[in-house]
């Protein structure tokens, strides 16, 4: 024991770190923020110290060529012991990362701590969340599959709307003028060196300015916060009702970084590594890209946003977004921290959390988008078929075949780009019917050429046929008076 | 001794050392942001662009829309597969041919064709064009990116080498002039 003390001295006499850091250690912080709510900032740093030795290990395997890459993931998955166990935590790692990064952002906000003097601490922590996603999007890119490869086409859809510099950018960020093997290598440059060295740079003066300004005292409704008067206050809580940061307030930050380390662990052991799908082989078209989770809900936005709009909605969003961040401590820098007081604050975290929720969840299974398969695959459900005629069931068979089903669902099966059938015909009578589907209209191509009359005749009498069992299909009543006015002629 | 007004030999050397530094600094951002946009010039320059064949005329039966895939006409050794590109090639009579980009005009995605209902259809957002690559519905805001085409020696070509995307659709910008005969 002796031997260890004099090593140590024998060292801290040279480097003379021992004492700043006790200094740093036993701070003296709020009693109050020796709480549960104060651990996802250190949690979000020790994950990302996981992602930091996952990814060196990886780097020791991975191949970052566009021709080798996804068989050098295919060897860590299948050749290499416990491969697949290292892709797993550094895949479901950076899953936590991002959302204990948003958890963190939302507490911080919802506790006013973005308020004087810490309004460059969250200014930082705005590019911190930022970077993470970059590093999100641009590991998903080093997954080299089908997904990372249309992922970048989409990526570079985007970058090339933007005006007069379009080409420009997208050559930029592909490397050349296709996504191909100068993409890959500069992906790789921005994921295992610039991203992380920035956010290691970040996270430095994030950290040190946690130590010298403090950390946000638990916000109690009516402390209101003044530039005047603040730092006085806080030194007297933290000297009046301070208790050192170790041993004090650390145990939890401890037991929680602990308790999510495990958790990865646990999810990775569970579900295995993310991937990788198919070979990047832009000439295999059977396939259906989706991006990775925390992005499904811009995938979702992209499909849903009028074509008109969208070019600016891309272009003007992200700038209205980051900026509305990045000023927020300006526009709001002093007064109520509490959430209490703060009932706007709470309604948009929750406004916000359930349209990415929402998003998110349509994504899932993406009722925008044909089922591909569903015209040769689907069935219609036999009640459709029973007691029809020869010429309804020829409608059905048209029906199929001419991929109505890729769009329209009858009974449980088919797409949900278009409405579903069931009860079409009580909507829409046998002449609104034959318009609709010769000249299409409200997003539904038009079937005019590539239907002869005695197609679109069948098509219309079998779904002339789809009503409930007691309505009886709608009908012009018009005709039917001009009808019988002839009759009567 | 120094005065207010003067300047002292160190700090005069001082000063000198920066802009020493700042001078040397300027000249290697030269090469340095010229590297950094070798995309960008390269594309300017030679162009990416160049007349690649799809085959034989023969293989594509009028009146039918059929894949088919060329090799870029710019690689890089560590390309490997990403440098094949599919495309699809519509004859529409004799010498009459359209060829579509694979990449839907929304944002990219591969768009399959359907030759029963005669639609080719986007799997991520739902984008729909007619046989003659005209938009018929979903969230793209114009129709499939075209390739130029002529026909040479009984083989179909095609001027392609960039990525066609809804700010730059490269192969539609440039009309459809023939390869200098």
């Amino acid at each position: 024991m002796r031997l260890i003390a004099q090593i140590g001295d024998w060292f801290d006499r040279r480097l003379q770190i021992a004492a700043p850091i006790r200094e740093i250690a036993e701070h003296p912080v709020p009693k109050s923020t020796a709480s549960w709510w104060y651990v996802f900032g250190s949690a979000a740093l020790v994950v990302f110290i996981l992602q930091l030795v996952t990814g060196i290990m990886l780097a020791f395997v991975y191949v970052p060529s566009a021709s080798e890459a996804w068989n050098s993931l295919q060897s860590l998955n299948h050749d290499i012991a416990l491969g697949w166990f290292i892709r797993a935590l550094h895949g479901w790692g950076s899953n936590f990362m991002v959302a204990i990064v948003l958890i963190h952002m939302v507490q911080v906000f919802l506790f006013g701590a973005y308020k004087f003097p810490r309004e460059l601490t969250w200014i930082v922590g705005v590019f911190l969340l930022l970077m993470t996603l970059g590093m999100a999007f641009t590991g998903q890119v080093l997954r080299f599959d089908q997904d990372a490869y249309w992922g970048l086409g989409i990526g570079a859809s985007i970058a090339s709307r933007v005006p007069f510099l379009g080409s420009a950018i997208v050559k930029l960020m592909l490397g050349g003028p296709i996504i191909a093997g100068a993409t890959l290598s500069r992906f790789f440059a921005l994921h295992v060196f610039v991203i992380p060295g920035l956010l290691i740079a970040f996270v430095g003066v994030h950290l040190l300015m946690v130590l010298k300004l403090g950390i946000n005292e638990w916000p109690m409704p009516g402390r209101i916060v003044k530039k005047a008067t603040y730092e006085k206050e806080y030194h007297e809580l933290t000297h009046r009702d301070g208790a050192p940061f170790v041993p004090y307030a650390v145990w939890k930050d401890l037991f929680f970084a602990a308790f999510i380390l495990l958790a990865v662990a646990a999810c990775a052991a569970f579900f295995g590594p993310f991937g990788p799908t198919g070979q990047p082989d832009p000439t295999i078209i059977q396939t259906a890209p989706k991006p990775d989770y925390f992005f499904l809900w811009l995938y979702a936005v992209l499909s849903f946003l009028p074509p008109s709009m969208e070019t600016p909605a891309l272009l003007i969003g992200p700038v209205i977004l980051i900026g509305a961040l990045l000023l927020l401590p300006f526009l709001s820098g002093e007064g109520e921290k509490s959430w209490r007081r703060r009932p706007i604050a709470v309604l948009s975290i929750l406004l916000i959390a359930v349209t990415l929720a929402t998003f998110t969840h349509l994504a899932g299974y993406t009722p925008w988008s044909p089922h591909m398969n569903a015209w040769s695959g689907d069935l219609i459900p036999a009640r459709f078929l029973q007691h029809r005629t020869a010429l309804q069931r020829q409608g059905a068979l048209v029906f199929q075949a001419k991929q109505c089903h890729n769009c329209h669902a009858l009974g449980p099966d088919g797409g949900q780009r278009g409405p579903a059938l069931d009860s079409v015909a009580v909507q829409l009578t046998q002449d609104q019917l034959i318009r609709q589907v010769i000249q299409g209209g409200g997003n539904m191509p038009a079937y005019g050429k590539n239907l002869s009359p005695a197609e679109t005749t069948a098509l219309v009498a079998f779904l002339q046929t789809l009503h409930p069992a007691g309505q009886a299909p709608a009908r012009d009543s018009s005709q039917a008076a001009a009808l019988a006015k002839r009759g009567e002629n | 001794m120094s005065t207010d007004s003067t300047i002292s030999r160190r700090a005069l050397f001082m000063k000198l050392g920066i802009l020493f530094n700042g001078l040397v600094a300027a000249a290697l951002a030269v090469p340095v942001v010229r590297f950094l946009l070798s995309p960008i010039v390269r594309g300017r320059a030679n162009g990416y662009l160049s007349w690649v064949s799809l085959g034989s005329v023969s293989q594509f039966p009028e009146g039918e829309t059929r894949l088919a895939t060329f090799r870029n006409p710019y690689v890089t050794p560590t390309d490997g597969k990403t440098a094949d590109t599919a495309c699809w090639v519509r004859r529409i009579e004799a010498q009459q041919f359209q060829i579509f980009a694979i990449n839907c005009a929304h944002l990219g995605c591969p768009v399959r064709w359907f030759p029963q209902s005669g639609l080719f259809m986007c799997p991520c957002h739902g984008g729909a064009y007619y046989q003659d690559g005209a938009r018929a519905s979903g969230p793209p805001e114009r129709g499939l990116f075209e390739y130029p085409h002529a026909i040479r020696d009984g083989l179909i070509m095609i001027q392609a080498g960039e990525l066609p995307t809804p700010g730059s659709p490269t192969a539609s910008l440039l009309g459809k002039k023939l390869p200098c005969a």
